[in-house]
């Protein structure tokens, strides 16, 4: 049977998606540590909800306990596998919701390394695909392909994902930029399995080869199948979260 | 004079008194060990005011220094039911009126399968645009805490949430209502004749036991969000009176009316583009009804010149159907402002605006600019000034009182 990289490219990103699916909702609690390139670092505490969406991206919560002066700023995010995602910010001084503009997903996520683009869930129908080689990372054999974004907007030509033939765990993202020059490198570390079945990174490091500054992302305290429900995920409950 | 064991006997029946406070609201919603338990939170931080000139008006001081404290206490029950405390109290040197004590949030809020609903102090905003904040109403405006009317003073209430498919319902019943501050005789940024606030009156009877009622439906229909509203009691902005206090000196007393207001706000995002528009009409303030009405656009360029920074670009524009007689500094103007996001770890923002009046040379800036320095101190810088103000301008008697704000505080 011959199946082109392309072909290939797509049935591991369909399988990947598969394997992610039906987990319904968790929350993890996240340490986001920015470095600029003399080394001087900045921590976040951030906790994040997330309700899997049937047919259509996940819907989450991200909400700031520290540094104190953001203490009580959420983010709602409703993403859409087509089209622009859905944004609102809660300010806690001024007890304002915003909505914000989605479309330029290259923006940074809160300050960091990571895009919007590369935080928000990641659905099979953003990207075209192409299988490019097997290769063995860390001991792990991995598919190596690329992907193209589709949607507008996005900050990247190409993606140069690394994902275990095993268990389908991303292990390493080369990001392109829009002249095609290396960008930025995503390493993906400690992954744990919940519920037997979902695979889970403790950290994931973000470096940025054109500024030198980098983002670490320590996730903790994951919980599946918490009982999160859509009425979690609207205006009043971004209002009161915190 | 005290012995000290007698004060620390005070000090534990103080402790313990709030612990049986704290201890019966436990009881009443069943404490759960995964909640946020007794968080305690806030600011404190010092702000200096300064003035580009020497004052206009009589009695008041040149510049000002004050100290202001925030703190907030915060319980979680299960849930997610949840009580708050936030007091507030600021200490001005120059001006005694703008040494306050206020609760601005003290409410239990209980959340319920089909509705939330929460009993006491606090704040709810309503509105869309930056530059004025037409229809927002629930709170009164802290107007001594600065002159943007951002501020606001705790609103009692009981507030019933319903959140639904089709949208979510808001009632509020507010039993009580809070006049508005306003500088003394010794701050700056006041008019020229001073505001005694001792000597409000009210249309009501009732004065400000009179109960104000509120109804809000807003949702969110794809790239729109909408919001409508009806509000029925107190207007919270007074219209300023002549008359002379004991000793026969002209002031300005406040007068608080019945009105009647319709609001409306929507916003329609559309790629970078974000589009708002507030509108209200208002009957019963001064037997002129009127319509009044802001509205504009934001445009955000993202990752401007390949660096991480964000910059918006925001016009607005405030029209008033009341023209000249209308009791707000603003109402046929046009506005630009821009927004720089840095998108660096120390989260520096810059606001950069020019409101001009459309019918005259009038026309004022503003400069809003923050920056956090570790983990805990940041650092706000606030500048605004207004040019040709012609004699009948709201804004003439602030004339001499351009100034930049300059505030530190920390955070815990």
């Amino acid at each position: 049977m011959a199946e082109s990289p392309e072909e290939k490219g797509l049935a591991i990103a369909v399988e990947d998606d598969k394997r992610d699916n039906g987990f319904n909702d968790f929350t993890a609690n996240m340490v986001m540590i920015l470095k600029n390139r003399q080394g001087e670092e900045s921590t976040r505490y951030i906790r994040n909800k997330t309700l899997e969406v049937e047919g259509d991206g996940d819907k989450s919560l991200v909400i700031f306990d520290r540094p104190r002066d953001v203490k009580g700023t959420a983010l709602l995010n409703f993403t859409h596998k087509t089209g622009s995602d859905d944004q609102w910010l809660f300010l806690p001084a001024l007890k304002r919701v915003k909505r914000i503009s989605s479309s330029n997903k290259s923006g940074s996520f809160m300050g960091s390394e990571f895009a919007y683009e590369d935080v928000t869930s990641q659905e099979v129908e953003k990207y075209n695909y192409k299988w490019i080689r097997d290769e063995t990372l860390n001991g792990e054999e991995c598919f190596v392909f690329e992907r193209y974004p589709v949607y507008k907007n996005s900050g990247y030509t190409r993606q140069v994902v690394w994902l275990d033939k095993n268990e389908y765990r991303i292990y390493k993202i080369d990001f392109y930029d829009r002249k095609n020059a290396l960008l930025k490198t995503q390493t993906n570390k400690g992954y744990k399995q919940y519920l037997d079945r979902y695979w889970q990174p403790d950290e994931m490091f973000m470096k940025n080869h054109q500024t030198g500054k980098s983002t670490l992302l320590i996730w903790s305290n994951y919980k599946f199948r918490t009982g999160l429900k859509d009425k979690h995920f609207n205006r009043n409950s971004l209002k009161r979260a915190r | 004079m005290s012995l000290p064991g007698h004060r620390k006997y005070r000090r534990r029946l103080f402790r313990n008194r709030g612990h049986l406070f704290l201890a019966i609201l436990a009881l009443l919603f069943f404490p759960n060990k995964n909640a946020t338990a007794h968080e305690l939170s806030g600011f404190a931080g010092g702000e200096a005011r300064l003035f580009d000139q020497s004052a206009i008006q009589p009695g008041q001081k040149d510049h000002s220094a004050s100290f202001v404290a925030q703190p907030e206490y915060y319980h979680e029950f299960a849930g997610g039911s949840s009580f708050t405390f936030v007091p507030f109290y600021r200490l001005d040197s120059a001006d005694e009126a703008r040494t306050h004590f206020d609760i601005r949030e003290l409410t239990l809020l209980w959340l319920a399968e089909d509705f939330e609903l929460r009993l006491g102090v606090r704040k709810v905003f309503w509105g869309v645009t930056e530059v004025v904040h037409l229809i927002d109403i629930i709170n009164q405006t802290d107007l001594v805490e600065n002159i943007d009317t951002e501020d606001k003073l705790g609103q009692p209430m009981v507030n019933l949430s319903v959140a639904r498919d089709w949208g979510t319902m808001d009632f509020f019943m507010l039993p009580f209502f809070r006049e508005r501050t306003f500088p003394g005789r010794s701050g700056r940024l006041r008019t020229a004749l001073v505001v005694d606030t001792d000597r409000a009156v009210y249309e009501s009877a009732a004065r400000e036991w009179h109960t104000d009622w509120a109804v809000r439906y807003s949702n969110t229909f794809g790239d729109w969000d909408a919001g409508i509203y009806h509000f029925i009691g107190t207007g919270r902005r007074p219209t300023l009176l002549r008359g002379t206090d004991s000793s026969g000196t002209p002031i300005l007393i406040p007068f608080y009316e019945q009105i009647n207001q319709t609001g409306l706000d929507l916003s329609y995002v559309a790629g970078d583009w974000l589009w708002k528009l507030e509108a209200l009409y208002r009957t019963g303030q001064s037997s002129e009804d009127y319509f009044s009405g802001t509205g504009g656009f934001e445009y955000t360029f993202t990752r401007i010149y390949e660096t991480s920074m964000d910059l918006g670009a925001l016009v607005e524009v405030i029209f008033d159907e009341r023209g000249d007689n209308a009791t707000t500094p603003f109402k046929n103007d046009i506005a630009f402002a821009l927004r720089l996001t840095v998108n660096d770890p120390e989260s520096t923002e810059v606001l950069l605006g020019w409101v001009q009046d459309v019918t005259s040379n009038a026309r004022s800036l503003f400069l809003e600019t923050s920056r956090r320095f570790g983990d805990h101190w940041k650092l706000s810088v606030e500048m605004r000034a207004s040019f040709s103000q012609p004699a009948s301008a709201l804004l003439f008697s602030r004339r001499a009182d351009d100034f930049a704000r300059i505030e530190l505080n920390y955070y815990f």
